[in-house]
């Protein structure tokens, strides 16, 4: 199972990663994983919108599971991963990459305190099973 | 050998005709242009075609009157034919429901005599019998309980206990009535935590879905002192009836507590599944919930004299939640039900009780030996295996149901209750006899040994069936779902 | 009665489970409840219930050989001798969901074609395998409209021409869940159901829009106009539909609608005194993933062969469950497969020939009652097959009159619709003959002497 080291993770499987004042969020190859064959993403969020941390910004669906996605951190809505919603099953190929969701904008930067970094992400799924 | 059998619109032929109407026997209206619509694209097939294609798609089908069906909380049992044979009566199934009252006295009859059936079974003293289907008894009966604390003004009673054993539809049924769910935990013996459900039993308690036996066949040792936990808080008890096979003649609901409840026709009543409907639901309740239910409830409005019979009628009641669907409910379905309840009377359906549970148990009996059995103590009519063999690991219940279907059988029902994980929920019901039963066991044993000694059988099955595993990806991911 | 143990099959499957008998099976429940005496009658032998039944059902009046002008959401419409042959096979009827599509292609495969024959009778992209009935159809339009807007939308305003049971329904299901308000705007005259009258109502904290083609009351209405207004304010347009009108009028699909529900009783699916019936429920297909209920799909077995399966069931509530959006179990599905196989049987020219047949009938009745002294047409704009007619008299006597003579009268409004007098809905389909409607007249003549005795 991957995990991309420099990035945050929260308790529902989303990462976030930041770079200045822009963060991306996706979610991770443990929730690719479990979901399986991902066949639907939708975004319900739009370019603009002002999020506060956990706010539901979408769901992913797969076979025989559902998900709502949810972002880890408070910020701006600025960009919108469209290659993602028309082909679902990046997902399940690069979650860290190429399937990322939607990026978020901040001034005054974002609050990553309460997310787990790699090390501990890595725990809390090994204890997952 | 391809089992494909065309579509209707890849039968079509243009020109080609099937049933034909008399000429009109009136003059000609016409129908403003604006109005009309300018091309139907219906398919043009000859009745030769249309019954060559059906029965030829019937063929497709396992079905109940080809062999078992397994299915943990579905209550498969045979579909009686004398059953579809009353549906079939044209003074029932040719009445408009709107006829004058005095026209269908013998329709009304039949559902007041059903709902005193269902209380008498159930122990309650009022019966709706508008539900569609069971999720409509289940939406029905959670709405009477938030009307209920709505009147009483406690409107801050929003959590709805919900077992984790529980099917879906309970939790969706509560959100779609406003309330939120909390979990309560299963412990080690199949029975409700006592001290998980005391935690979770507050000022904020609306009320719990108990379904009893559970979904894991079990019926709960503490069943008495969860209602009276829950009734002490200052909650309401619903009882999700899908498996009352196992209490007909052997307790009655009403009697251990439970304020409302549902029943499926369809399942305990012995009428058709039809390929996933039409089924028909009932919602009893104590005398305290009766002016919630949703109506209109049949009623005898002019008790009978000497000279004339009762006058039967429709009363809604004084705070029905409402009407679930147009006119009175299922009647087809109801007629069905009420023919089977009259054939088996009150002995037969005690029998019908009683030999559900023998034949769940004697198939536990047998399968424990070779499949994980989460909860080894004495079933009711239907009991869960988990499919985990350490010296398999590869293999999962989706495969064994797989494998099942080469042996003539349709799989159990798998993936649920969800705190197993790898369940086979096994219900036989009583209509199965012990041959049958045996093929069964001698069937999933000889797929516990295949598992271990040539496991790819199960990977690739069914094979022996008209089509193989499908690829549900692809159905999800290029949507096709129209013609 | 069909259980087939022999008295030495149970006692050596009790021997094999070490129980003595049957009472042991049931050691778990309290004593103090157990095995309560059941307060009913003796069970009857096949003889003998089918003696009862005959009985019972001696006492209704069946409409085979009674002329019946009542419709008002459930009409008498030929069923063809095919139909039944058909679904009476047994690997139809009592075939249970098609969870295991390898096993279950009969049913997977008639159920795509019913949602195909659906959307392309309606004029839309996609279809779901039915819901209960048209009332509920309507209600689960509400429950996509509320999830549409995520809760943010209140207010489903509601023509006054929708079936009264469906309004009731939708109130059930929707009236105050978490804010929701249903508005109907009240009207005092036919004329007054319009589609302008909704649209002065349309804001942006409207959701949906419902109404009904032909309406209760029969008429025909355009709803192009009454869709773009809708569709300015970001709202979603519902048509509820007559599935045999739809055999001659342009489809919602053309107006704009986004959804479209419906009884599909017409289809060939019995009276069966108001159940079990079909909930028709089409859509545009953007909408598709809020859909509730079972959906069937085309796709491939693992041998390459072209099947069909239960798809997007990750939306519903075996697996969302409280995140579903709706509780949704069961569909309609043996009379999906009763509609597909009428209309397959019917096909295009028969769809529009029966649709005619109820149009001229309707017609030359509603001209033919106009005639005589007294009843008066209420109808201004186009109608189908049904139509209100005021009459000298209340119409609860003039249809005890009529049920004297063996027939059965229109639909009585004047209690659910004071505002409308001495009204009665009449319904006119193929079922009715030129000899029907033609004693019917002569009854309401004689009537109208009697009444003003």
């Amino acid at each position: 199972m991957n995990i991309h080291p420099n990035y945050f993770y929260s308790k529902n499987d989303e990462w976030v990663s930041v770079e200045g004042n822009k963060a991306t969020i996706g979610i991770s190859d443990y929730a690719q994983d479990s979901l399986s064959d991902i066949v639907f993403v939708e975004i319900s969020v739009s370019v603009g919108d002002s999020l506060a941390a956990e706010d539901n910004i979408g769901t992913i669906e797969s076979v025989k599971a559902a998900s709502d996605i949810y972002t880890p951190v408070a910020g701006t809505v600025s960009e919108i991963n469209n290659k993602v919603v028309d082909s679902p099953e990046l997902l399940n190929r690069d979650p860290f990459g190429e399937a990322w969701l939607i990026k978020l904008s901040s001034d005054t930067g974002f609050d990553t305190s309460h997310l787990m970094d790699a090390d501990a992400y890595r725990k809390y799924c090994e204890d997952r099973g | 050998m391809d089992a494909t059998e065309k579509t209707i619109f890849e039968l079509s032929a243009t020109g080609r005709k099937g049933f034909r109407f008399p000429s009109p026997d009136v003059p000609s209206s016409d129908l403003p242009e604006s109005l009309q619509r300018k091309d139907l694209p219906l398919p043009e097939l000859s009745e030769v075609d249309v019954v060559r294609h059906y029965t030829r798609l019937s063929r497709l089908n396992y079905s109940l009157d080809n062999g078992m069906y397994p299915l943990g909380s579905c209550t498969m049992k045979y579909n009686p034919k004398i059953c579809e044979k009353a549906a079939r009566i044209s003074a029932f199934a040719n009445l408009h429901p709107l006829q004058p009252i005095e026209s269908v006295q013998g329709a009304v009859l039949i559902l007041y005599e059903m709902q005193i059936i269902l209380q008498e079974i159930s122990g309650f003293p009022a019966c709706s019998l508008t539900p569609a289907a069971g999720a409509q008894g289940e939406f029905g009966g959670v709405k009477m309980i938030a009307a209920s604390l709505r009147d009483r003004g406690e409107t801050q009673r929003k959590i709805m206990l919900i077992p984790d054993s529980a099917h879906g539809t309970n939790p969706a049924s509560s959100v779609m009535s406003g309330f939120e769910c909390l979990a309560v935990r299963t412990d080690e013996r199949g029975n409700i935590d006592l001290n998980d459900l005391t935690s979770k039993c507050n000022e904020r308690l609306a009320g719990i879905m108990i379904t009893n036996p559970n979904t894991l066949g079990l019926f709960d040792e503490n069943i008495v002192e969860v209602i009276r936990i829950v009734h002490q808080a200052g909650g309401l008890v619903y009882g999700d009836g899908a498996n009352m096979n196992a209490l007909l003649g052997i307790v009655k609901p009403a009697e251990l507590g439970f304020d409302v409840m549902h029943f499926n026709l369809h399942k305990t009543f012995a009428t058709p599944h039809g390929g996933g409907g039409p089924g028909a639901g009932a919602i009893c309740c104590t005398e305290q919930l009766k002016a919630y239910l949703p109506g209109p409830i049949a009623d005898i409005l002019e008790e009978a004299t000497e000279e004339v019979p009762p006058l039967y009628g429709y009363r809604m009641p004084e705070k029905s939640i409402g009407m679930l669907r147009s006119f009175w409910g299922h009647f087809g379905i109801i007629v069905r039900a009420y023919c089977y309840c009259m054939m088996l009377g009150a002995e037969g359906l005690r029998r019908v009780a009683e030999y559900a549970t023998l034949n769940a148990n004697y198939l536990m009996e047998a399968l424990k030996q070779d499949y994980p059995l989460p909860y080894d103590r004495t079933c009711m009519h239907e009991f869960v295996l988990d499919v985990k063999w350490p010296d398999a690991p590869g293999i999962r219940a989706l495969d064994v149901a797989k494998r099942l279907m080469d042996y003539k059988f349709h799989p159990p029902t798998n993936y649920f209750p969800l705190i197993i994980h790898e369940a086979l929920m096994i219900e036989p019901t009583e209509t199965e006899s012990k041959e049958t039963l045996d093929d069964f066991i001698k069937a999933m044993k000889t797929i516990a040994r295949e598992a271990r000694e040539n496991p790819e059988l199960l990977h690739q099955a069914p094979t022996e069936t008209p089509f193989g595993r499908m690829d549900e990806v692809k159905a999800a991911r290029d949507l096709k779902i129209a013609e | 009665m069909f259980i087939p143990h022999t008295d030495a099959d149970r006692e050596s499957m009790l021997a094999a489970i070490g129980k003595k008998d049957l009472n042991e099976l049931f050691d778990v429940v309290p004593e103090k409840y157990r095995f309560p005496k059941l307060n009913l009658q003796p069970g009857l032998t096949e003889p003998e219930v089918t003696f009862l039944l005959d009985e019972i059902s001696s006492a209704n009046l069946s409409l085979d050989h009674t002329a019946c002008f009542t419709g008002a959401g459930a009409y008498h419409h030929y069923i063809p001798a095919a139909i039944d042959n058909l679904i009476s096979r047994g690997d139809f009827y009592t075939a249970y969901t098609p969870y295991q599509p390898e096993i279950s292609q009969g049913t997977l495969q008639a159920v795509y074609e019913y949602q195909s024959l659906m959307a392309r009778l309606t004029g839309m992209e996609a279809a779901n395998a039915s819901h209960y009935d048209g009332a509920t159809a309507c209600a689960e339009a509400g429950v996509l409209a509320y999830h549409q807007y995520h809760g943010k939308r209140k207010k489903i305003l509601v023509s006054a021409g929708l079936h009264p049971h469906y309004l009731l329904t939708l109130k059930t299901y929707l009236q105050d869940f978490d804010g929701m308000q249903i508005e109907c705007p009240k009207a005092t005259s036919l004329d007054e159901i319009s589609p302008e009258k909704l649209e002065e109502k349309i804001d942006m904290d409207t959701a949906l829009v419902l109404v009904q083609y032909p309406d209760f009351f029969g008429q025909i209405q355009d709803f192009s106009e009454l869709a773009k207004a809708v569709h300015e304010k970001g709202a979603l347009l519902c048509v509820c539909i007559n599935p045999i009108a739809l055999g001659l009028l342009k489809t919602p699909g053309e107006m704009g609608a986004d959804i479209v529900v419906g009884e599909g009783q017409p289809l060939g699916i019995p009276l069966s005194y108001g159940g079990p019936y079909l909930g028709i429920f089409t859509t545009r297909k953007e909408l598709i993933r809020k859909v509730s209920g079972r959906i069937v799909g085309e796709t491939v077995d693992n041998r390459g062969q072209r099947a069909y399966v239960l798809t997007l069931t990750a939306r519903e509530q075996h697996i969302r469950r409280e995140k579903a959006t709706s509780n949704i179990c069961s569909n309609q599905s043996l009379n999906a497969l009763t509609a597909a196989i009428y209309l397959s049987l019917l096909g295009r020219d028969g769809l529009r020939a029966v649709a005619k047949l109820c149009y001229d009938k309707a017609h030359y009745a509603a001209k033919e009652i106009s005639k005589i002294h007294g009843y008066r047409i209420l109808n201004q704009r186009p109608f189908f097959h049904e139509f209100v007619v005021s009459c000298p008299q209340p119409p609860s006597d003039i249809n005890q009159h009529l049920l004297d003579h063996g027939m059965i009268g229109g639909y009585d409004l004047s209690e659910e619709y004071p505002m409308l007098g001495n009204a009665m809905l009449i319904a006119v389909t193929e079922m009715i003959n030129k000899e029907d409607i033609d004693d019917l007249c002569e009854m309401l003549k004689e009537g109208e002497h009697h009444g003003r005795h």
